[in-house]
């Protein structure tokens, strides 16, 4: 991520300086984005056409297995993936490439020739909404727990939480949604695990009616459990030790001396310096739960884009196994964006310090 | 030839020393312990119980009992020799893992930061672009594409993925050590590059390297039992994330009385990764001097 020393920057102009760095800043950014979406896309490319036993082969042995003239099988499985196989590699690339920035991704192969776009957008809202709600809940709950352990560390509490965030942070958030199906859902008996599967209930209108949150709300209130409980860990101890560091920084000894109220130091002083690296965190920890929701949206059967992706690469359907990939990276690469501008602008030093380096 | 003894023979002392340090915290020694024991059970318990071949209809899904310390399966089978005999791949795939990336970590890290300048700012870029890929949903599309079928394959194109992030920090621990004085009175001495990376560097790091390897155990763990989960790769019938998986198609999530064929196996993985948690976190608060006093 961004790498922070100290500024020397005061020998320029200070407002002109703030605006010619801070524009370079967001372009080298936004660079730096859209060459991992090329890696991406080209890692794709090659697995999907060039790699020998790549999925193309594979798609048109499958289709003469199911017993389709091997031209027709060749014709069929261009047609799906959007490439046409006479033309020469480099002609091939350009035109995936182009069709990627289209939004472009073929058609599938096992849903009838359904767009692979259509069938993206139908779900991504899901992922969105349930990803960026544990997120911020997370976000909001590791830094109040990890303020409270820095605060009493060394008694109870501290401890407690401290081992409790250290089990949590080691425990994959595959196995924490099976021990929640297993203890809420079947032992417990605490939730319908049956009746949650699924994003909505089937007959919900989507709109900003009561019922309809109410119904998405128990849909996904268990996942959401199991991704803040699996990514919730590693933020307290951070938080915690951040915190234990901003505490012994001169200034707030200093505020301290000054006679300053312990609430005002711990929200204008320690709280905020302590929550400021965290946000570089943010986009680590949205490249976490994205990938771990293809395995939990899988086990909980909630209709996101973890979800399709889990379901095309079992059933062996290509285009939209390409395409998922392609979005849910896309989406990290852009969240991580987010998150560098965020941190940026909050953060005069980092881009003061990005422009130059 | 007397570099790498002189290194082996630091390396061994190094240990002793870190065992030694191990020994005082109970937390750490207890990891150290449950670690070497899971190994030691996964590759030589299969050799005293060998799995059992034929289903046992009568005792289908069957709770604890003194025949049956940890239930049966939905094949009759008893959990607790499937789990002696399904440690195997999983401490084989996290230890080739760990290791492997971590080799690669250290070379281009070290590598990196020795050379400076340009190429070190373009390598780092590089890794930092890389970060910011999914690396579950790409190794789960490489791992479909390319269908692996044995555990070294696997194992490798996990360290392939994984190698940037532990070369990264690599990396900025052998600037900060460089920096040191005794890093540059060597270097003024004119002791040769190998002899300071073997002698002064690597020996300084090993606690580091160790705790890192660690990590990416857990996570190769992880990976592996979500891959299995996904029905990507079914390289082996015993195997620890085969059992929950295989038990989680069967509906037993949904059958009480069998729960014991799903949390045994669980219980084998989360204490696998805890002990190696616990382990490397101990190693963690001995070597680093500010955690020990318990800030």
């Amino acid at each position: 991520m961004t790498t922070i020393t100290n500024s020397h920057t005061t020998s320029h102009p200070v407002l002109d300086g703030i605006r010619t760095v801070a524009s370079s800043y967001l372009l080298r950014r936004l660079a730096k984005a859209l060459f991992s979406i090329w890696l991406v896309a080209t890692i794709t490319f090659f697995v999907i056409r060039a790699m020998p036993g790549s999925a193309i082969d594979i798609l048109i042995q499958d289709l003469t297995a199911q017993g389709v003239s091997s031209d027709d099988a060749r014709n069929q499985a261009a047609a799906l993936m959007g490439i046409d196989l006479d033309q020469p590699l480099s002609e091939q690339y350009l035109d995936y490439l182009n069709n990627v920035i289209h939004g472009d991704f073929g058609r599938s192969y096992r849903s009838a020739g359904l767009s692979v776009t259509e069938m993206i957008t139908r779900v991504l809202p899901w992922t969105l909404f349930s990803v960026g709600l544990s997120l911020i809940i997370t976000f909001v709950l590791g830094i109040a727990l990890g303020t409270i352990m820095a605060y009493k560390r060394d008694t109870w509490i501290d401890h407690l939480l401290s081992n409790l965030a250290a089990t949590l942070d080691a425990v994959s958030p595959y196995l924490i949604g099976l021990l929640a199906i297993l203890f809420f859902g079947i032992i417990w008996k605490l939730v319908p695990i049956m009746e949650m599967r699924g994003a909505m209930s089937s007959g919900m209108k989507p709109g900003f009616t009561v019922a309809f949150l109410v119904d998405i709300f128990k849909h996904v209130r268990v996942l959401l459990l199991v991704y803040v409980l699996s990514s919730i860990g590693s933020w307290m101890l951070q938080m915690k030790s951040n915190t234990v560091a901003t505490l012994g920084e001169d200034y707030v000894t200093v505020a301290r001396a000054r006679g300053l109220t312990d609430g005002r130091i711990l929200t204008a002083y320690v709280g905020r310096n302590a929550t400021l690296p965290l946000f570089t965190r943010l986009a680590i920890s949205v490249g976490f739960i994205v990938g771990g929701s293809v395995l939990l949206e899988t086990l909980f059967t909630y209709q996101g884009v973890g979800f399709l992706l889990a379901r095309s690469i079992s059933e062996r359907d290509y285009p939209v196994m390409q395409g998922v990939f392609l979005v849910i990276t896309i989406s990290v690469v852009f969240a991580n964006l987010l998150a560098d501008y965020v941190y940026g602008w909050l953060d005069p030093r980092i881009r003061l310090v990005g422009g130059d380096n | 030839m007397h570099i790498p003894v002189d290194f082996i023979d630091s390396f061994w002392r190094e240990s002793v020393k870190t065992f030694k340090i191990l020994s005082r915290n109970k937390m750490g020694l207890f990891g150290f312990i449950m670690v070497i024991l899971i190994i030691l059970i996964s590759f030589l318990g299969p050799l005293l119980w060998p799995p059992e071949t034929s289903a046992n209809v009568a005792e289908i899904n069957k709770g604890i009992s003194a025949d049956h310390w940890l239930g049966t399966d939905f094949q009759g089978q008893d959990n607790l020799r499937k789990i002696i005999n399904g440690g195997k791949d999983i401490v084989t795939i996290a230890l080739l893992t760990g290791v492997l990336s971590m080799l690669i970590a250290v070379v281009v890290g070290s590598f990196s930061a020795f050379i400076g300048g340009r190429v070190d700012g373009i390598l780092m870029d590089l890794v930092n672009i890389w970060l910011t890929i999914p690396k579950f949903p790409l190794l789960a599309v490489l791992a479909t594409v390319l269908s692996l079928k044995d555990v070294i394959t696997l194992s490798v194109l996990m360290a392939l993925l994984d190698w940037p992030a532990l070369a990264r920090q690599v990396r900025s621990q052998v600037l900060s050590l460089k920096s040191r004085e005794y890093i540059e009175a060597a270097t003024m001495l004119d002791l040769g590059t190998p002899r300071i990376i073997f002698r002064e560097l690597l020996p300084n790091m090993m606690s580091f390297i160790a705790i890192s390897t660690i990590f990416e155990m857990t996570h190769a763990i992880y990976q592996q039992t979500g891959l299995v989960f996904l029905g990507i790769v079914p390289y082996s019938s015993a195997n620890w994330g085969v059992m929950i998986s295989a038990a989680e198609r069967r509906g037993v999530l949904f059958n009480p009385q069998a729960a014991w064929s799903i949390l045994a196996p669980m219980a084998a993985i989360v204490l696998f990764q805890l002990a190696l948690v616990s382990f490397a976190r101990s190693l963690d608060e001995i070597f680093n001097p500010r955690l020990r006093t318990g800030v």
